[in-house]
C-alpha cells in the first residue's frame, strides 16, 4: 500500500484538532476521501434512535439467553439413545435443541452486529484511490539492474560447469522426495486383478470351492425358490469380506433357458446360474434383479444385464457381461452342496488398461 | 487515540510530550515501540470495501470454511481412522453385535455417545455442502461480471484450484465414516483410477495399498482430509484474500465510481461490524441446519460391505455432476488397443471431461483477452447483459452442468414422476447435446433485449403509468425523463454500464420518508421536535441547493 505523505498535518496541528478532524486527516493521508458522512440520528434522544438501540440490544440479549439455554440443554438434557417404546424418547430432541439454540445465539449475534452498523453507525460514502498505476520507470530500471548484477555476481552465465552441476543437484532435490514417497507407496498389481478367491488349488479343494452364504452356511440346490436369488461367497478364509468374490446365484424359473456365451455352455447347474455381482462398469454390486424381465440392474449408473443372455449388458454404460462362475455340486453326508469348479475365467469388475 | 482527546492534561502530567495516559493508549504505545504499527494499521482500518449483495458469496464460502475448521477439529478428537474390525456394542441398539470397522464404530460413537457430537457432525457436513455451493456461485458472480479480467487472472486461477480442492476435500471427508454409501463411492473412485490408461492399476494399488478396499484407505484419506488438503486450502485462501486486499475490490459502475477509485465503507467500524456479523449469520444458519436437517445418517446405511448397495442412494450434491456424466456416457470401450490394451468407457466422463472443463475455465480469461484484444486493466464490473457473448457462454456451461446434475439423480426423477429410467438416460444424452446451444441463443437474445430496453428508458424516460388524452383525442403515456432532454424531448444521458432505474419507485417517489410510526404518529418531546424540524428544513434547503448546482453545471 502506498501512502501519500503530502499534506499530512504535523503533531501539533493534530493535537489542536478534534478527534473527528484528526481522523479525517488520517484518512486523507491514506488516499481515503470521506465524501459523505452523516450521523444516523443527528439529534440525540429521539424515539427512533431509542427504538433502534432497543432493537440491536434485543438481538444481543437474545444471543446471550440462547447461549445460556444451550449450556443448560447440553448439560441437563438426556441424550442416550433408546429404541422407540423403550425408555425416554426425549433424546430425540437433543440435537435439534442444540442446533436450534446455537443457531439462535449466532444468528441473533450476527443480526445484531449488522443492524448496529446499519441503524446506529454513521452512514458514510468513502472513496479510496486505487493507486493502480504501474511502477515508476525508475523503480523498474533499478530492479532490473539489481537483478542482473546479482545474477552476474553469481557467475552462473559464465561458469558453465557450475550451472550444469547446479541443475543436476536441483533435479535430484526435486525427484528424490518424489521417488522416496511414491516408491514407498507403490504396490505391484501383478496379476491380482485377474483372479479372485474363487480360484483355489485343486489339491486343497478337489471337488471345487464350497459356495456359502454371508453367514457361512453352505448353499444347497434346494435352498432357493425358482425365480429367486442369493448372494454367495467362496467358503475360504477371507472369502466373505473380499471385494471381488460376491456372486449372484440365480435360480431360473421353469421354462427359462440361458443362451450361453461362447465357452460358457456348461457353467450353470440345473436351472442355476451364477454371475459375479460386481458391475463391470464401476464396480458397484449389480444387485437389483427384475424377475419379470430377467434383468440385473446396477443402482449406481443403471447398467442393465440380461440374465438369459448370460448377463450381457443391454442398457447403460457397462460394456462387458458379468463374468460367469462355473458351478458344480458335491455330496456331503447325503446332501447336495454347490461348489465352484473354477475361478471366473475373466477378470471381474471394472476394466483396466492391461485387462485382456 | 484517547490520548489526543485531552492534550492539555497529557502534556502537563507527563515528562514526555503526548505520552499516552489511558490503557488503550498505553497498549498502543507498547505495540508501536516494538512493531511500529501506527501508520500501517491506520491504513488497514481506513481501507474501503464496496457494497453489493453479490459480493457476499465469497464471504459465505470463507465463513463456511472457518466453520469447517472449527467443527472439524472437534470431530478429530473422537474419530478413529483404523479399519480394523470390531463388534459394535455402543448405545445404538439396532447395530449392536454387528462387525464393522473402527472408523465406522467411532462415527456411530460421535453420533450417539458424544454429547453434542451429532450436531457438530451435521454442522460440519452442511458447512461442507455450503462451502462448495458458495464457491461455485461466487465463481459465477466473478464470471458473469467479468471480474476475472486483468489484473485479476491470478485470483481466478486460485479460485478454481480452491473449488477443485474443495470437492476432493469433501469427497475425502465423507468417505471417512466407512459406511455403505461412502464405501460404494470409494469403489467407484477405484474404478475411475483403474480406467486411467497405462498407469491405472498402479494408481489404484498405490492409493489403496494393494487391492481395493485394503486396510489403509481411511487412514490415508484422513491425513489428506485433516492436514494436507486443508493446509493447501488455507494457504490458497490466504493468497486469494491477500490479492483482494492488494488489488482492491472490484465494483459496479455508478455515479462517482471510476477505474481509479473504489467507493464504499471503511473497514473500521462499519464494514467490520457488517462482515463480522455476517460470519455469525452464516454460522447460525449452518448450526440451525445441523440441528434440524438430518444429513448423512450413516447409522441407517450400515457398515461398508462390498456385496451390498442401497438403491436411490445419492452422493453429496457436488458429486452429482460426475455421477451424471458417468450415467449418460455410452458404453464405448476401446478394446485391443496396440493389440492387447483396454481403455474403459468410464475414463471419458470421469477423467477426460472434468479435465477439459477445468482446463477451459482456467484459461478462459486469457482466451477472452486474446479474442477481444483487450489488454487494459479493469476494476469496474460489467453487467452481464452488456457482454452477451460471455453471458451466453456462461449460460451454456451452466446448462451443460445442470443436465449432468439432474442426470446424477435420474433414477430419483424416474421414480418420482413414474418415467422410464431408460428414457431419462436417453433424454439426458439428447439434452446434453441440444440444450446448451439453445441456452446460448436464448441468453444472447435476452441480453440484447435488456440492452435495448436500457437505451429506450434513457432516451424516452420511465413509464409513469399516467395516461393523458391529447386535444386531438390521442392517448399518450407520460414518461419521466431521467435527466436533461434535447429539443425533441429525448434524454441526453448516455448508457454508462450502470443499472438504469426503470420504475418510478426507484426514483424515490414511492417512499414515504416522513411517515414515522406504523399505527400512530410518533410524538417527540417538544425540544427534540423543534430541533428535528430545524434539521429537516436545513437538509431540504441543502439538497435543493445541490440540485440547482447540478443543473447549472
Amino acid at each position: 500500500m502506498t501512502h501519500s505523505t503530502t499534506n499530512v498535518p504535523g503533531p501539533d496541528e493534530l493535537r489542536e484538532m478534534s478527534t473527528e478532524e484528526a481522523m479525517l486527516a488520517g484518512a486523507e493521508a491514506d488516499g481515503v476521501h470521506i465524501v459523505h458522512r452523516r450521523q444516523r440520528f443527528p439529534i440525540p434522544g429521539t424515539r427512533a434512535e431509542r427504538r433502534a438501540e432497543l432493537g440491536v440490544s434485543f438481538m444481543f440479549g437474545l444471543a446471550g439467553l440462547a447461549g445460556i439455554a444451550f449450556i443448560v440443554v447440553f448439560v441437563a438434557w438426556p441424550y442416550e439413545y433408546h429404541l422407540a417404546g423403550e425408555g425416554s424418547q426425549r433424546f430425540r430432541f437433543y440435537t435439534p435443541l442444540l442446533g436450534g439454540l446455537l443457531g439462535v445465539m449466532l444468528l441473533a449475534l450476527g443480526l445484531g452486529a449488522v443492524l448496529w452498523a446499519k441503524w446506529l453507525m454513521p452512514e458514510e460514502e468513502v472513496i479510496q484511490d486505487r493507486h493502480d498505476e504501474p511502477s515508476r520507470e525508475e523503480d523498474k530500471l533499478m530492479i532490473a539492474a539489481t537483478l542482473s548484477v546479482g545474477l552476474a555476481d553469481t557467475g552462473l552465465q559464465r561458469r558453465r560447469m557450475l550451472f550444469g552441476t547446479l541443475l543436476v543437484a536441483g533435479g535430484a532435490l526435486a525427484t528424490v522426495p518424489l521417488v522416496a514417497l511414491v516408491g514407498s507407496l507403490i504396490k505391484k498389481p501383478g496379476n491380482k486383478l485377474a483372479h479372485t478367491l474363487w480360484g483355489q488349488p485343486a489339491d486343497k479343494y478337489p471337488n471345487g470351492v464350497p459356495v456359502i452364504y454371508g453367514d457361512g452356511r453352505r448353499v444347497s440346490p434346494n435352498d432357493i425358490q425358482p425365480g429367486g436369488l442369493a448372494t454367495v461367497f467362496p467358503g475360504v478364509p477371507g472369502g466373505v469380506t473380499s471385494a471381488n468374490t460376491p456372486t449372484l446365484l440365480i435360480r431360473l424359473r421353469p421354462g427359462q433357458t440361458v443362451r450361453p456365451r461362447g465357452g460358457q455352455a456348461g457353467f450353470g447347474w440345473g436351472d442355476y446360474v451364477a454371475f459375479s455381482k460386481i458391475c463391470t462398469h464401476a464396480g458397484c454390486p449389480a444387485s437389483l434383479y427384475e424377475q419379470q424381465t430377467t434383468r440385473l440392474l446396477c443402482p449406481c449408473h443403471q447398467s442393465q444385464f440380461e440374465v438369459l443372455q448370460d448377463a450381457k449388458p443391454v442398457f447403460g454404460p457397462a460394456t462387458r457381461p458379468l463374468p460367469k462362475l462355473p458351478l458344480g455340486v458335491e455330496v456331503v453326508d447325503g446332501a447336495q452342496y454347490f461348489v465352484a469348479t473354477h475361478d471366473f475365467f475373466e477378470p471381474i469388475g471394472p476394466a483396466y488398461w492391461e485387462r485382456p | 487515540m484517547t490520548a489526543t482527546r485531552e492534550p492539555e492534561t497529557a502534556r502537563k502530567s507527563s515528562s514526555r510530550r503526548g505520552a499516552p495516559r489511558t490503557l488503550v493508549g498505553k497498549t498502543g504505545e507498547f505495540l508501536d515501540e516494538r512493531l511500529k504499527v501506527a501508520g500501517p494499521s491506520r491504513g488497514y482500518l481506513n481501507k474501503v470495501f464496496p457494497d453489493h449483495w453479490s459480493f457476499m458469496m465469497g464471504e459465505i464460502a470463507l465463513y463456511s470454511f472457518i466453520v469447517l475448521l472449527l467443527t472439524g477439529t472437534f470431530l478429530t478428537f473422537f474419530f478413529d481412522t483404523s479399519m480394523g474390525e470390531v463388534r459394535y456394542n455402543g448405545t445404538y441398539q439396532p447395530l449392536q453385535g454387528v462387525e464393522m470397522s473402527r472408523a465406522y464404530a467411532s462415527t456411530l460413537n460421535i453420533s450417539f455417545d458424544v454429547r453434542g457430537g451429532l450436531v457438530i457432525r451435521q454442522i460440519h457436513h452442511w458447512a461442507a455442502l455450503m462451502f462448495i455451493a458458495a464457491m461455485l456461485i461466487h465463481m459465477c458472480r466473478i464470471f458473469f461480471t467479468g471480474a476475472y479480467r486483468k489484473p485479476r487472472e491470478f485470483n481466478w486461477i486460485i479460485g478454481i484450484l480452491l473449488i477443485v480442492l474443495g470437492v476432493i476435500e469433501g469427497f475425502a471427508g465423507y468417505s471417512l465414516p466407512d459406511d455403505l454409501l461412502s464405501g460404494t463411492g470409494l469403489r467407484i473412485a477405484d474404478a475411475i483410477m483403474l480406467s486411467i490408461p497405462v498407469i491405472g492399476s498402479w494408481v489404484s494399488f498405490l492409493v489403496f495399498d494393494g487391492e481395493f478396499p485394503g486396510t489403509a484407505i481411511v487412514g490415508r484419506l484422513y491425513i489428506a482430509h485433516v492436514l494436507l488438503i486443508p493446509a493447501i486450502l488455507l494457504a490458497l485462501i490466504g493468497v486469494h484474500l491477500a490479492l483482494v486486499v492488494r488489488q482492491k475490490h472490484t465494483q459496479f459502475p455508478g455515479p462517482g465510481r471510476t477505474e481509479s477509485t473504489v467507493s464504499g465503507e471503511r473497514v473500521y467500524p462499519i464494514y467490520a461490524a457488517k462482515a463480522g456479523g455476517f460470519f455469525f449469520i452464516v454460522f447460525g444458519v449452518l448450526a440451525g441446519l445441523g440441528g434440524f436437517a438430518q444429513i448423512n445418517p450413516i447409522w441407517l446405511f450400515g457398515p461398508y460391505n462390498p456385496a451390498q448397495v442401497t438403491a436411490g442412494a445419492q452422493p453429496d450434491w457436488y458429486m452429482a455432476m460426475l455421477d451424471g456424466s458417468t450415467r449418460l456416457f455410452p458404453s464405448w470401450e476401446i478394446h485391443g488397443l496396440f493389440g492387447r490394451y483396454t481403455v474403459p468407457a468410464i475414463f471419458w466422463p470421469t477423467v477426460v471431461l472434468p479435465t477439459i472443463l477445468i482446463g477451459l475455465a482456467l484459461v478462459y480469461p486469457f482466451i477472452e483477452a486474446r479474442m477481444t484484444k483487450d489488454r487494459a486493466k479493469h476494476h469496474l464490473l460489467q453487467r452481464p447483459r452488456d457482454v452477451p457473448v460471455r453471458t451466453s457462454l456462461g449460460a451454456m456451461a451452466l446448462t451443460f452442468c445442470i443436465v449432468l446434475f439432474i442426470s446424477g439423480g435420474n433414477d430419483l426423477v424416474a421414480a418420482a414422476f413414474d418415467i422410464s429410467l431408460n428414457a431419462m438416460t436417453w433424454g439426458g444424452r439428447v439434452a446434453l447435446v441440444l440444450l446448451p446451444p439453445l441456452a446460448y441463443v436464448a441468453t444472447y437474445r435476452i441480453c440484447l433485449g435488456l440492452q435495448r430496453h436500457d437505451r429506450e428508458v434513457l432516451e424516452h424516460g420511465i413509464e409513469t403509468g399516467i395516461i393523458r388524452r391529447l386535444p386531438t383525442g390521442e392517448f399518450i403515456e407520460v414518461h419521466q425523463p431521467l435527466g436533461p432532454v434535447d429539443d425533441h424531448g429525448h434524454g441526453e444521458l448516455t448508457y454508462s454500464g450502470a443499472s438504469v432505474p426503470k420504475r418510478m419507485n426507484q426514483l424515490g417517489t414511492g417512499t414515504l420518508r416522513h411517515a414515522r410510526g406504523f399505527f400512530r404518529p410518533v410524538v417527540e418531546k417538544p425540544e427534540i421536535a423543534e430541533q428535528l424540524a430545524e434539521l429537516e428544513q436545513a437538509e431540504a434547503a441543502e439538497s435543493a441547493d445541490e440540485r440547482r448546482h447540478q443543473l447549472t453545471d
